[in-house]
C-alpha cells in the first residue's frame, strides 16, 4: 500500500470532516439544536445522515465477513433493511413520531416515551439500558474500523484501535447532532460512492455479474465438505431448513438486525430533525436507494470473496475466505480488499469505513451522552445543571468504555466467531425487545397504559439477558456464569435452543407482557391523549 | 437465476430490487406532499402556547 496516497487522501478527507464539523459547531447555540438539529433538517441530509448512521463498519466488514461464511442468504437482510428499516420505519413510525414529538416537545427517544407515558421513570430506564447496551454496538463498530486499519496499514490492531478512538472523540465531543448529521450526509455520499465501486470492480475481476455467480455456485461442494454439517448447501442458496446455520442466519442475523432496525434509539430520533412529513417522503426515496448499494454490496462480496481467495489470488490457491483469513471472519473483508482492489481504491474503501465508523459512532456517542445528561440525570433524577456539559461527559465516558470492550472482546470470542455481527445483532435484538412494543403502543394505541409500557420493557430486557447469559451459547460459554453457577456452558445444552437468538423469545414475550400489564395500569388522560395526538390520524 | 441456485436466495434478490423501487415510487408520488408552511408551523406554536393556558387554567 502507497503510504503518500494513503495518506493524503485520509488527511484530505479528515479536513473536510473537520470543516464541516466546526461549522456545525457555530450554529449550534441550543440545546435543540444540540439534540434534534433545531428541526429544520434537510431530507438528503436527514435520509443520508439515518443510513450512514444505520450503516457501519459492522455491517460492510462484520456482516460482509459473515456473509463469506453464510452465503447470499443474507441478501434477505438488505430485503428487511429496505422494506422494514426504511419503507415501515419512515411511512408508518417515522411520521407520528415526528409529529408526537413536537406535539409533547420530546429531545430524545426516552424523552419521546417519557413524555408520552408522563413517566419519568421510563425515560430514565430507558436512558439507562440504552447507556448500558449501547457500547457492545459501539465497540463492534470501531472494532470493524480498527481491523481495516490494521490489515491495510499491517500495524497491529489495539494501535489501530487506539488511533481511530482518538479521532473519533475529538470530532463526536465538538458538534453536536447539527454537526453529526451534516458530516453524516457527506460520508454517506463517499460510502455510496465506494461501495458502488467496490460493486463494479468484484463483477468485472471475475467475468460479470452472472459468470461470478456461477463459479461461486460452482464452489457448493466445497462449502458442503466445510460447513455441510451445520446445514450449509452453497453460498448461492440457502441453509438447510432447521439446522444450525439456519437458525443463526434466519434468527440472529435476519430477523435480529431486520426487526430491530425499527427500535434503534439512534435513527428515531432523526425523525424528529424535520420540519415536515414531505421531508420524510422525500427520504424514503433517497434513503432506500442508499441502504441497497450500502448492504447489498457488502452481502455479494462477501461470498464472492471464496471464487476469488480460491481461485484468483496466488497467495491464497485453494482457500476459501474464512480459511484465507485465519478463521477470522472480521479480518476476511479487508484482506478482500486490500488483495483484490488496486492501490487507488484501496485509499477509497479507507475513507469509505472511516465515514462508516465515524458517521455510527458519532451518533452512537451522540445518543448515549444525551441518555446520561438529559434522560437520566435532568429528568429521571431531577437534577439542575448544564445538561450539555453532562451530556458530553456522558459521551467521554461511553467513548472510553467502547474502547475497551473493543480492546477485549475478541480475547474472549473464538477466532471463527463473527463477533462484529453478533454484537450489533444482540444490541438490535435487546432495542427490539425492550422498546418495540411500548414504541409501538405510544404512536398507534392511545388507550396504552404506563404499566403496560414498564410491562414490555421489563420482560423484553430480562429475557433478553437471561436468554444471553444461560442459553444462547455463543455469549453464554464465554461469559462463564452459567457455568459457575450451574456447571454447564447453558441451560438448554444439547438442544437447539442454544443457537436460537434471544430475539425469537424476549420480543414476543414483551409484547405478550405489554398486552397484560396493560389491563392492570390506570387509563392515560384524555387531554394528554389529545396534546400527543394531535395532527395525527 | 442470475447464477444463482434455489428459490430462496434469488428471492431474496428479487424482494431487494423490488423494495429499492417501492421506495422510489412512493417517494416520487409523495414527493410534495405533507409539507407544512413556516405560517403554519406558527399556527402550530400558537396553538401549543393556547393550549398549555387552558390546561393551566383547569
Amino acid at each position: 500500500m502507497s503510504l503518500p496516497l494513503l495518506t493524503s487522501v485520509v488527511l484530505i478527507y479528515l479536513f473536510i470532516v473537520g470543516h464541516l464539523t466546526v461549522k456545525a459547531y457555530k450554529e449550534t447555540k441550543s440545546a435543540s439544536d444540540f439534540m434534534v438539529a433545531g428541526r429544520q433538517i434537510h431530507p438528503f441530509v436527514m435520509a443520508m445522515s439515518y443510513g450512514a448512521t444505520f450503516i457501519s463498519t459492522s455491517a460492510i466488514v462484520g456482516f460482509g465477513g459473515a456473509a463469506a461464511v453464510f452465503g447470499m442468504s443474507l441478501l434477505w437482510l438488505t430485503f428487511l433493511t429496505i422494506f422494514v428499516g426504511i419503507f415501515i420505519a419512515f411511512v408508518f413510525f417515522g411520521r407520528r413520531t415526528r409529529i408526537m414529538g413536537l406535539n409533547i416537545n420530546a429531545h430524545t427517544f426516552p424523552e419521546f416515551l417519557g413524555l408520552r407515558f408522563q413517566s419519568r421513570g421510563i425515560q430514565g430506564c430507558t436512558g439507562f439500558l440504552i447507556f448500558l447496551a449501547m457500547p457492545l454496538y459501539a465497540s463492534v463498530v470501531l472494532m470493524g474500523g480498527a481491523k481495516f486499519i490494521a490489515q491495510i496499514l499491517s500495524i497491529d490492531y489495539n494501535i489501530a484501535l487506539f488511533f481511530l478512538t482518538i479521532v473519533i472523540a475529538i470530532y463526536v465531543i465538538m458538534g453536536g447532532l447539527k454537526g453529526v448529521m451534516y458530516t453524516d450526509a457527506f460520508q454517506g455520499t463517499i460510502m455510496f460512492a465506494g461501495m458502488i465501486i467496490l460493486l463494479f470492480i468484484t463483477y468485472a475481476k471475475l467475468g460479470g455479474v452472472v459468470a461470478a455467480h456461477e463459479k461461486l455456485t460452482a464452489m457448493k461442494d466445497i462449502a458442503i465438505k466445510v460447513f455441510g454439517a451445520k446445514g450449509h448447501t452453497g453460498w448461492t442458496s440457502f441453509p438447510e431448513f432447521g439446522s444450525p446455520f439456519w437458525l443463526i442466519v434466519v434468527t440472529t442475523i435476519i430477523m435480529g438486525v431486520g426487526i430491530g432496525v425499527l427500535a434503534q434509539p439512534q435513527l428515531i430520533v432523526r425523525f424528529m430533525t424535520v420540519k415536515s412529513n414531505r421531508e420524510l417522503n422525500r427520504a424514503v426515496l433517497i434513503g432506500g436507494i442508499f441502504i441497497m448499494v450500502a448492504v447489498g454490496v457488502s452481502f455479494i462480496i462477501g461470498p464472492l470473496s471464496n471464487v476469488f481467495f480460491y481461485y484468483e489470488n496466488q497467495s491464497t490457491l485453494g482457500k476459501i475466505s474464512i480459511v484465507a483469513a485465519n478463521k477470522n471472519v472480521a479480518e476476511i473483508i479487508p484482506m478482500y480488499i486490500k488483495h483484490a482492489m488496486p492501490q487507488w481504491f484501496t485509499a477509497i474503501f479507507m475513507i469509505t469505513l472511516l465515514s462508516a465508523a465515524m458517521s455510527t459512532l458519532s451518533s452512537q456517542f451522540h445518543v448515549m451522552g444525551t441518555s446520561l445528561g438529559r434522560d437520566i440525570y435532568e429528568k429521571a433524577l431531577g437534577k439542575s445543571g448544564n445538561s450539555l456539559i453532562i451530556t458530553k461527559v456522558g459521551i467521554f465516558f461511553a467513548i472510553i468504555v467502547s474502547y475497551f470492550l473493543a480492546w477485549g472482546l475478541p480475547y474472549f470470542f473464538e477466532g471463527g466467531t463473527a463477533i462484529i455481527a453478533r454484537g450489533t445483532a444482540i444490541f438490535f435484538g435487546i432495542c427490539a425487545a425492550a422498546f418495540l412494543p411500548m414504541y409501538f403502543g405510544a404512536i398507534y394505541f392511545k388507550g396504552i397504559t404506563k404499566a403496560g409500557a414498564y410491562g414490555g420493557f421489563i420482560t423484553g430486557t430480562l429475557v433478553s439477558i437471561f436468554w444471553l447469559f444461560f442459553i444462547h451459547i455463543k455469549e453464554s460459554k464465554p461469559l462463564m456464569i452459567c457455568k459457575t453457577l450451574f456447571g454447564v456452558d447453558s441451560l438448554a445444552a444439547g438442544t437447539k435452543w442454544t443457537i436460537v437468538d434471544p430475539l425469537v423469545i424476549a420480543l414476543p414475550a414483551s409484547i405478550v407482557a405489554t398486552i397484560i400489564f396493560n389491563f392492570m395500569g390506570k387509563k392515560p388522560e384524555e387531554s394528554h391523549m389529545e396534546k400527543c395526538f394531535h395532527n395525527i390520524g | 437465476m442470475l447464477g444463482l441456485e434455489g428459490i430462496a436466495v434469488p428471492l431474496g434478490f428479487i424482494l431487494t430490487i423490488a423494495s429499492t423501487i417501492m421506495c422510489i415510487v412512493y417517494g416520487i408520488l409523495n414527493w410534495n406532499k405533507g409539507y407544512v408552511s413556516d405560517e403554519e408551523i406558527c399556527l402550530e406554536q400558537k396553538w401549543k402556547i393556547e393550549e398549555e393556558k387552558v390546561q393551566e387554567t383547569l
